[in-house]
């Protein structure tokens, strides 16, 4: 269950995270952010219905359109704009940028930017949580368009063969970058329908829905930490902007992208939490403090120190260095 | 005196010591289990640590170094096996853009200590896609450290100074030097990596070899003693961290360099130690520098072809003879 106070905390996740990719928006159309982003607007529900759903020591492993992931587990909007920024304080000290954000420190454990890379890396940190007791889940967050790359499948049979505590949550949006993944996936359901080909179990769900985002990551979390193994979780979504900054995605045809924009995650926590009978006030006062968050992370990003140049040859090796020959 | 070891049985015996010492220590790779390895290197570890320490993979070279970079960022020491070199290729991936990046692209978060252990090399006649040195494809990514051992004590310390490092190893098990003997070094040995060895001095020329060319580099400095030309032999051991201190003091001395190199000429692991010589040592050469590497072309199965393609102790001998003359 859900409650009214829960829901709005989520809501307000979500809308910070909405307002950081606006903002990161905004300063790459002013220059301040260079290279590329990829806005998860639109697949907020997912991050933190999910991470609602885990526990504060659990693993997350995201990809390069992995900013509500990176915020939902610990990352503030500031080190997450100062990373964009290019600046010293950001997330990864401006080594990683908008693809890499990583958040060690509260286990988010990384955005990889090769498709499929991290379901493997996910399964180890499962295998290692296994052999070390903790009774940690570790969940790995993936495109649809990663369901047709080798590594998803090596990693949905080793997870399924040691029976690991892992959960695969594919955020389906129905485009592999620019091209319908209907087009180019021999099946109806890209995840959920090869699930059965690895025995685990596949779910579909409305990944707009935060409840039920929660309420499904809930369950298979309880049963993966139970020791039944891992599970596959497919939410369905749509992005509100193209695949990166230099898609304007005109492939999309209008009547989807307008329905798809009615369904929007936060409309619709917003119109179940007035239903729930919670205060508009309340609620429009969640909008507000999530606004001034995000106008003060700007500005504090803006006013950072870039990073100071020698930090190129550092962190290379664990001992900090960078040294390949004596 | 202690019964020799083979370098196979040192590679079982290496990884054993480091796991009596360390539970964190955990293998997992094809066959190494009950099977105790194609070539024979992991026997005797699944009876002693049993099977949550010794996992059995399915052919799956992404899942397997996939999931050992997770279990390494998330407190365990895996020591992945890719049973041939030749099969990096199938999980490149994480040896190109992920385990050796992840450190850097987080600014540091992270660390992933890991081994990746590979059987190397030609000379057995198993033809173009599984006898390929491959050490060179290693050294062209920044991140990786490299490992290559010539003898049975070599692997045992080299072992234990691998799976003790902080930072990703692979570690280069040649499948010529298998059956070699050795006497078995102390408990405790340990033989830091970046260590280059001169395994016989000599004044007259610097010859620097690797894993399977060492006992060629010793035969040729042999039987060109029997000329009165004195080779000095410096077994590089890594190839990152490089040891260029110890070639460049050699150099001091004998003002002449040979390298030879199982890799293929083209862009192996020569052209870069020759670089820094060139740019650091010129003044100390008396003579042009000479490469001995394989010939660029993938290796046949006849052994009379095969033997053309690797350096022979005649090809060697032959270049050391007209340089020493130079």
């Amino acid at each position: 269950m859900t409650t009214a106070d829960e829901l709005l905390a989520l809501y307000e996740q979500m809308v910070l995270i909405r307002r950081t990719e606006k903002a990161a928006h905004d300063l790459f159309m002013s220059g301040l952010v260079k290279g590329t982003t990829h806005l998860a607007a639109g697949h907020e529900a997912i991050a933190v219905g999910a991470s609602a759903a885990l526990d504060p020591d659990d693993y997350v492993f995201a990809t390069y359109r992995g900013h509500h992931h990176a915020m939902a587990r610990g990352a503030t909007p500031e080190e997450c704009l100062a990373e964009l920024m290019s600046r010293a304080t950001g997330l990864c000290r401006a080594k990683g940028g908008s693809m890499h954000l990583t958040k060690a420190a509260t286990h988010m454990l990384g955005s990889y930017a090769i498709v499929g890379a991290h379901l493997p890396m996910a399964v180890g940190a499962a295998w290692s949580a296994r052999l070390r007791g903790t009774g940690q889940l570790a969940v790995a967050f993936f495109g649809d368009g990663a369901t047709n790359i080798g590594a998803f499948h090596e990693a949905l049979n080793l997870a399924a063969v040691w029976k690991l505590p892992v959960l695969f949550v594919c955020e389906n949006n129905l485009y592999m970058e620019y091209t319908p993944i209907a087009d180019v996936t021999a099946v109806a359901r890209p995840a959920a329908d090869r699930a059965p080909a690895y025995g685990i179990p596949g779910e579909v769900v409305d990944g707009n829905d935060v409840v039920a985002v929660r309420e499904a990551v809930a369950a298979l979390a309880r049963r993966a930490r139970a020791g039944e193994g891992p599970a596959l979780l497919e939410a369905e979504t749509y992005r509100h902007f193209g695949h990166s900054r230099a898609d304007p995605a005109t492939y999309r045809p209008a009547e989807e992208v307008e329905r798809w924009l009615k369904h929007d995650p936060l409309d619709l926590a917003r119109g179940r939490l007035l239903e729930l009978g919670m205060p508009e006030e309340r609620v429009t006062a969640a909008d507000e403090r999530a606004r001034h968050v995000v106008e003060q992370a700007v500005e504090a990003a803006k006013n950072a120190p870039p990073p100071d140049p020698r930090e190129a040859l550092t962190d290379v090796w664990a001992d900090g260095g960078a040294a390949w020959r004596t | 005196m202690a019964d020799l070891i083979t370098y196979r049985e040192a590679v079982a015996e290496g990884i054993a010591r480091e796991m009596r010492r360390d539970p964190s220590v955990v293998c997992l790779g094809e066959d190494i289990g009950e099977a105790g390895g194609v070539f024979k290197t992991t026997v005797g570890l699944l009876k002693e640590f049993g099977a949550e320490r010794v996992w059995d993979t399915p052919i799956s070279e992404q899942a397997i170094v996939g999931a050992a970079m997770g279990a390494a960022m998330t407190g365990m020491r895996p020591v992945a096996e890719i049973m041939f070199s030749d099969f990096l290729a199938c999980c490149w991936d994480y040896l190109a853009n992920e385990i050796p990046k992840v450190r850097y692209m987080t600014g540091g978060q992270v660390n992933v200590p890991l081994v990746v252990r590979t059987a190397n090399g030609g000379g057995l006649g198993f033809g173009a896609q599984h006898s390929q040195a491959t050490e060179n494809w290693a050294l062209t990514v920044p991140g990786l450290k490299i490992a290559a051992p010539a003898t049975p004590a070599d692997v045992i310390g080299m072992m234990a100074a691998a799976i003790r490092s902080d930072d990703p190893v692979v570690f280069f098990e040649h499948k010529g030097l298998l059956a070699g003997k050795g006497a078995p070094p102390p408990p405790e040995h340990v033989v830091e990596l970046g260590r280059a060895a001169v395994v016989r001095e000599g004044a007259d020329v610097t010859l620097v070899a690797l894993a399977s060319m060492v006992p060629v580099a010793l035969k040729a400095a042999s039987l060109l003693s029997q000329e009165g030309i004195d080779v000095e032999v410096v077994d590089l051991r890594s190839l990152i961290p490089l040891d260029t201190a110890t070639v460049l003091a050699s150099l001091a001395k004998t003002s002449r360099l040979v390298t030879v190199e199982e890799n293929p000429y083209q862009g192996g692991w020569g052209a870069t130690l020759v670089s820094v010589v060139a740019d650091e040592g010129f003044g100390l050469l008396d003579a042009p520098v000479r490469r001995v590497a394989g010939e660029c072309v993938p290796l046949p199965f006849a052994d009379a072809l095969e033997e053309q393609v690797i350096p022979t102790v005649e090809k060697l001998v032959a270049a050391l003879r007209s340089l020493a003359a130079y």
